[in-house]
């Protein structure tokens, strides 16, 4: 069969299997994570990213390991895809001594600096000047690492998000701002929330380029953003790449999810970016039924040991109530 | 009288009020069928509709500021913030013009909205969503500050805070929405600067704000049992300070504790103490004054640090016998 498939030469036939088990690595995460919180064994709050894991592990694949990335509070997807590892996730959700932020964090705040994660966020469009900012430091060091800045639909309301745009365009910084559409913030819906049709268009304002690509489209989104990314890398500045998704949950936790039908859901439940990504991937010879099979299990297996992981550890002592105080 | 708790107290004063006044209406994130983040406007756009019940944007700038100008224009806007927290991107509208317009244009206009908001932490929700801020606006002149801690002080605030002429900053603590008590079916204002003693006692006056009443209230309990006899003062309002109240109390007791969820750092407490160090009640004191607040540290995720970040019954008990006993 005819190899129909054009993508940026760092993406491999081994790579692209990989993507394949990290999608799984993702939805199985958010699964367990989902199902800790039913059952009250977690505490807080947590966003699950099932149904978006094309957009995470698809525009963080066309990134090279140096460049950066700023994350939401629906971000465990974008920290596996940066290279986190997922007991040590895990057991930060498990509120234990062994997570990333030592069990201070939490869901919502987990950073993996060596690997060039920034940070989740748990202000809506908090992490979009800390973006810009990273890109200052890229462009002022020479360094030579762009920064990936994930970020809703619904921070794309926020001044932070106008604010920024406008200053990584004047200051023509090495920044690509990833806006998941994921149709809706905790509930209001997009269409009543912006009054264009694609956010994407809102780069205009600010001139740079915009694009809205499917969002559950793994082999779309690498191409667009690893052009958007070498472009930024070349000196060309910045833009905007909006993901059309869907976030299966809701919003945090579970919800009633009043504000959205069932037929809704349906319909991008069909669009499940992994089974698309399968598909291609077969199609290509890629992989077989079988082989998809395999790293999917492999997946699942990584996920049930990191929870065994996290259960194991230690919690962390009142005696580090004031570590890391320094004002 | 019948039970209601706190949360549904909020939401029938703003419902009875809504009923009869078609200026008052609610702006804000999620208030709509989602009922907001925490459940208060549930049913309220089924009742008022979306022009009245106005979800908005994640825009607490231009929502905050929009509160502003429709108060000075004629509208009663309540504005619900999600979290206290997000007080910060709404910061310059509130301080710098719901705060000043009056007095800045010489007692021309007025800026008659509340701003509703929930605070505090003990949901696990970490740094990010868990403050307590409200010594910033306390700070402010030209915003009331209100934090009541029961059910029938929330209904009665909050018809108030409404029918005021000025800003008023109102919070609510997460972990007291589900608390019961009395409260009127009719409607009933609670004026604005008035403070309650919530148990009469002679030993040792505790003053203590939002949920820390509760704790102070508990502490007081296991206190008589050692025949330790305390009387606690809740302000409920910061801004007017009811010092009469307070001074009058601790002339009684001669010991004065003050406790708040807040960082004991530039927290209120400081406030209330150097009030009671100015007033004719110092020469009663029979013992230094005793500040218990937060510690110095952003709200950790994990359960035990984040109690442990706050004060607990057991913190004020001890305080309370510390000071008893100062000779
Ligand atoms: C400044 C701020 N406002 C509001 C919130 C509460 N909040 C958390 S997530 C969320 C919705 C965000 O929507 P979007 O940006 O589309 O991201 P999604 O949740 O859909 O991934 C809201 C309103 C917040 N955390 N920070
Ligand atoms: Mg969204």
């Amino acid at each position: 069969m005819e190899k129909t498939l054009t993508l940026p030469s760092h993406i491999t036939t081994e790579k692209l299997k990989d993507l394949y088990k990290q999608m799984w690595l993702i939805r199985y995460f958010d699964e367990k994570v989902d199902q800790f919180f039913a059952k009250g064994m977690i505490h807080g709050t947590t966003h699950l990213c099932v149904g978006q894991e094309a957009s995470a592990a698809g525009a963080i694949a066309a990134l090279q390991d140096k460049d950066k990335i700023t994350s939401t509070h629906r971000g465990h997807g974008h920290c596996i895809a940066k290279g986190a590892e997922t007991d040590r996730m895990m057991a930060e959700l498990f509120g234990r001594e062994t997570g990333y932020c030592k069990g201070k964090g939490g869901s919502m705040h987990i950073a993996d600096l060596e690997k060039g994660n920034l940070g989740a966020n748990g202000i809506v469009g908090g992490g979009i000047p800390l973006a810009v900012g990273a890109a200052l430091t890229s462009k002022m060091k020479k360094e030579g690492y762009v920064v990936l800045c994930f970020f809703g639909d619904g921070a794309s309301n926020e001044g932070s998000f106008h604010e920024s745009l406008n200053l990584a365009s004047v200051w023509d910084l090495p920044v690509v701002f990833v806006c998941e559409n994921n149709q809706y913030g905790m509930s209001g819906p997009v269409k009543e929330m912006v009054n264009i049709e694609n956010i994407a268009e809102r780069a205009g304002s600010y001139g740079i380029p915009g694009k809205a690509v499917d969002g559950n489209d793994m082999v779309e989104i690498i191409n667009t953003v690893y052009d958007a990314v070498e472009n930024a890398r070349s000196g060309n500045g910045p833009s905007l790449i909006e993901m059309k998704t869907y976030r299966w949950k809701g919003h945090s936790k579970s919800d009633a999810k009043k504000y959205r039908t069932r037929e809704e859901e349906k319909e991008w439940r069909e669009k499940d970016p992994i089974q698309r990504f399968k598909e291609v991937l077969i199609e290509e010879d890629i992989l077989t039924e079988e082989q998809a099979k395999n790293l999917q299990e492999e997946a699942k297996q990584e996920i049930d040991d990191a929870v065994k992981f996290a259960e194991n550890s230690p919690e962390p002592s009142t005696d580090t109530l004031l570590e890391d105080v320094y004002a | 009288m019948r039970e209601i708790t706190y949360l549904e107290a909020v939401r029938e004063a703003m419902s009875q009020e809504m009923r009869k006044n078609d200026d008052v209406f609610i702006l804000g994130e999620d208030i709509g069928v989602y009922g907001g983040a925490f459940g208060v406007t549930r049913g309220m756009i089924e009742e008022f509709g979306p022009e009245r019940i106005r979800n908005t944007p994640i825009s607490e700038a231009a929502i905050a500021g929009g509160a502003v100008g429709a108060a000075l224009t004629g509208m009663r806007p309540i504005l619900e913030l999600q979290f206290s927290d997000f007080i910060t991107i709404a910061m310059d509208q509130i301080v710098n013009q719901a705060a000043k317009l009056r007095y800045m244009y010489g007692g021309k206009g007025s800026v008659p909205m509340v701003l509703r908001t929930p605070a505090g932490s003990g949901t696990g929700a970490a740094a990010q969503h868990s403050q307590s801020l409200e010594a910033w606006v306390a700070h402010i002149p030209g915003l009331k500050v209100v934090q009541p801690s029961t059910a029938y002080d929330a209904k009665g605030l909050l018809k108030a805070a409404i029918d005021d002429e000025n800003p008023v900053i109102f919070y609510e603590h997460k972990l007291l929405y589900k608390t019961k008590g009395d409260v009127p079916e009719e409607q009933y204002s609670i004026p604005i600067g008035k403070a309650d003693i919530k148990r009469e006692g002679k030993d040792v006056t505790v003053v203590a704000t939002s949920i820390m009443v509760h704790k102070a209230l508990e502490a007081a309990e296991e206190l008589e049992k050692e025949g330790i006899d305390v009387e606690v003062i809740d302000p409920r309002t910061l801004v007017p300070l009811d010092e009469e109240t307070i001074v009058n109390s601790v002339k009684k007791t001669g010991r004065l504790i003050v406790v708040h969820e807040a960082v004991k750092r530039g927290g209120f407490g400081g406030e209330i103490a150097s009030v009671i160090a100015e007033s004719e009640a110092f020469d009663y004191l029979d013992s230094p004054i005793k500040r218990l607040g937060g510690l110095p540290i952003p709200i950790p995720y994990n359960p035990n640090l984040e109690k442990a970040a706050v004060p607990q019954v057991p913190d004020i008990i001890d305080a309370v016998k510390e000071t008893v006993r100062f000779k």
